[in-house]
């Protein structure tokens, strides 16, 4: 189980996370809504060890992960996948040399095994024959997907998803839903999933986490959110603009 | 506060960030160090880098080695000539460009080109999260973006000295011999004559060392970029005035210890 405790962080005057508590459940997908600015990312980047809390604790498996140095987060890191906003493909490389990058980097696998899974992975995201390519010659969707093989290239336990439809359209939005819907299932994932795409969240959420104002509000599954009678859940899922959160 | 005191506490701030900033940038010199000796080296990666550094900024440096060696001999023989001291134009350009023109202007030329590029490659890498890529797939970025373009910069720019000092010094021949109408002899031998290895060996540790500053400048402002595109052209801004005048000022002290 992952589990947050009492985290607090700030940048300068901002305090974005106010003594926020929750528990990822292993084997579900976890989404985390909230508005934009609400903190979402920051909560990844404590999860995965990109930030360090002012107060509190991040425990993954019992492992306090604020407590641990650069070599033991790594350790921790690479049961981890992470797709990121957008695509954070490395535009140097070809699509393939993406895919293969943590596999090169971690792994004793030879050329042409490592050649095979990078094939395998690009076809669990629905891409063929797209290894070659750079990714400044792909579409926002081909670049998400790419970004998905490489974040399960190692079939990590943890995938985490920093808004994962965001700029998409909505046909390709919902493809990209139904495979972390598919990735999950297949590969048996953790997945964690930051949005504010609610259509999106129903479709791939086992469970939801409302985060206002530094804290997490409401944590239930998508039918018990639906029945909410947070103000702040009801007012952020119906998208009105009366209510107790404001717009600033 | 008066206007005295607000001033005072302005130059304060600036000197304590300033100050701030020359420290972050030597801690991320020891960080590349312990990662340089860390093995496996990227070599693949270094190479691409020497050749981005080293081969493709070849003929920028040839250019400018050649036309500085060429207006010192113009320079130079007016000078020398109210003395009847034209021979003297062959080793006043080869002591000019070994000591001083062929380093200085070799790393200014790198730092607009490659530097900045440096710069703009690893500003625009954490702008588009490509560095928190990196680091969520548990490999530094500091080995993996920064160490081979120190090991650049520091191995290619005193080569591409070497090839300005030789292009200046066949500028100033041309000139010299072709144009101005000096003896060839006189020219070559005023060279060998006062002209000594030292002066040349000095020059490409000054050089050396300016590929260090140039590429620790330019991987520090992009590896910290802040904000988007406007982010990324304010760190390139930052990063090439910064290089020049940290080549500048260094240049002056080295001349002075090794000379």
């Amino acid at each position: 189980m992952i589990k947050l405790v009492d985290l607090y962080k700030s940048f300068g005057d901002v305090h974005v996370l106010r003594g926020l508590n929750l528990e990822i459940e292993y084997g579900k997908t976890t989404s985390i809504i909230g508005r934009s600015g609400s903190g979402k990312s920051v909560l990844l980047k404590h999860i995965i060890g990109l930030l360090k809390p002012e107060r509190g604790h991040v425990f993954i498996d019992d492992v306090d992960v604020t407590k641990l140095d650069e070599k033991e987060m790594n350790e921790i890191r690479k049961r981890f996948g992470m797709l990121f906003q957008g695509s954070a493909l490395f535009d140097s490389m070809t699509v393939g040399e993406n895919v293969a990058f943590p596999l090169r980097e971690h792994s004793r696998l030879k050329e042409s095994e490592i050649k095979q899974i990078v094939i395998e992975r690009l076809r669990a995201v629905g891409l063929t024959g797209v290894e070659d390519k750079m990714p400044s010659e792909m579409s926002g969707g081909m670049k998400k997907r790419v970004g998905l093989a490489r974040a399960i290239a190692m079939l990590p336990e943890i995938v985490l998803f920093d808004e994962p439809t965001t700029g998409l359209d909505p046909i390709m939005a919902e493809a990209i839903n139904q495979l972390i819907v598919e990735t999950q299932k297949n590969f048996n994932l953790t997945c964690i999933v930051i949005s504010h795409d609610i259509h999106s969240i129903y479709t791939v959420s086992h469970k939801i986490a409302m985060l206002y104002d530094g804290v997490i509000v409401e944590y239930g599954t998508p039918d018990e959110l639906r029945a909410s009678t947070n103000p702040v859940t009801i007012q952020f899922l119906s998208g009105n603009i009366e209510g107790p959160i404001t717009i600033v | 506060m008066n206007r005295a005191d607000s001033f005072l506490d302005q130059l304060g701030k600036t000197v304590m960030r300033n100050i701030e900033e020359m420290g972050k940038i030597v801690m991320l010199f020891f960080s590349t160090v312990s990662w340089m000796v860390r093995p496996p080296l990227k070599i693949r990666d270094i190479f691409k880098q020497m050749e981005f550094v080293g081969v493709k900024s070849i003929f920028v440096v040839v250019l400018t080695g050649g036309f500085t060696g060429m207006v010192m001999a113009l320079q130079g023989y007016h000078g020398f000539k109210m003395f009847s001291a034209e021979a003297l134009v062959g080793s006043t350009v080869a002591l000019g460009m070994t000591r001083e023109l062929g380093p200085v202007l070799t790393s200014l030329m790198v730092t607009a080109r490659a530097g900045s590029a440096m710069t703009a490659e690893l500003g625009t890498m954490r702008v588009t999260e490509q560095i928190d890529a990196l680091y969520v797939m548990a490999a530094n970025p500091i080995k993996h973006l920064i160490v081979p373009r120190i090991i650049a910069g520091v191995l290619m720019v005193p080569i591409l000295t070497i090839v300005a000092d030789f292009v200046g010094i066949l500028g100033g021949y041309f000139v010299g011999v072709e144009v101005l109408n000096i003896n060839p002899g006189v020219f070559v031998k005023n060279i060998y004559k006062y002209v000594e290895l030292d002066d040349i060996f000095n020059g490409l540790i000054k050089s050396a060392f300016f590929g260090l500053i140039l590429s620790l400048i330019g991987c520090y402002k992009g590896f910290n970029t802040e904000g988007g595109a406007e982010g990324v052209g304010k760190a390139i801004t930052e990063a090439v005035v910064l290089s020049s005048i940290s080549i500048l000022v260094s240049d002056y002290f080295l001349t002075a210890i090794m000379f």
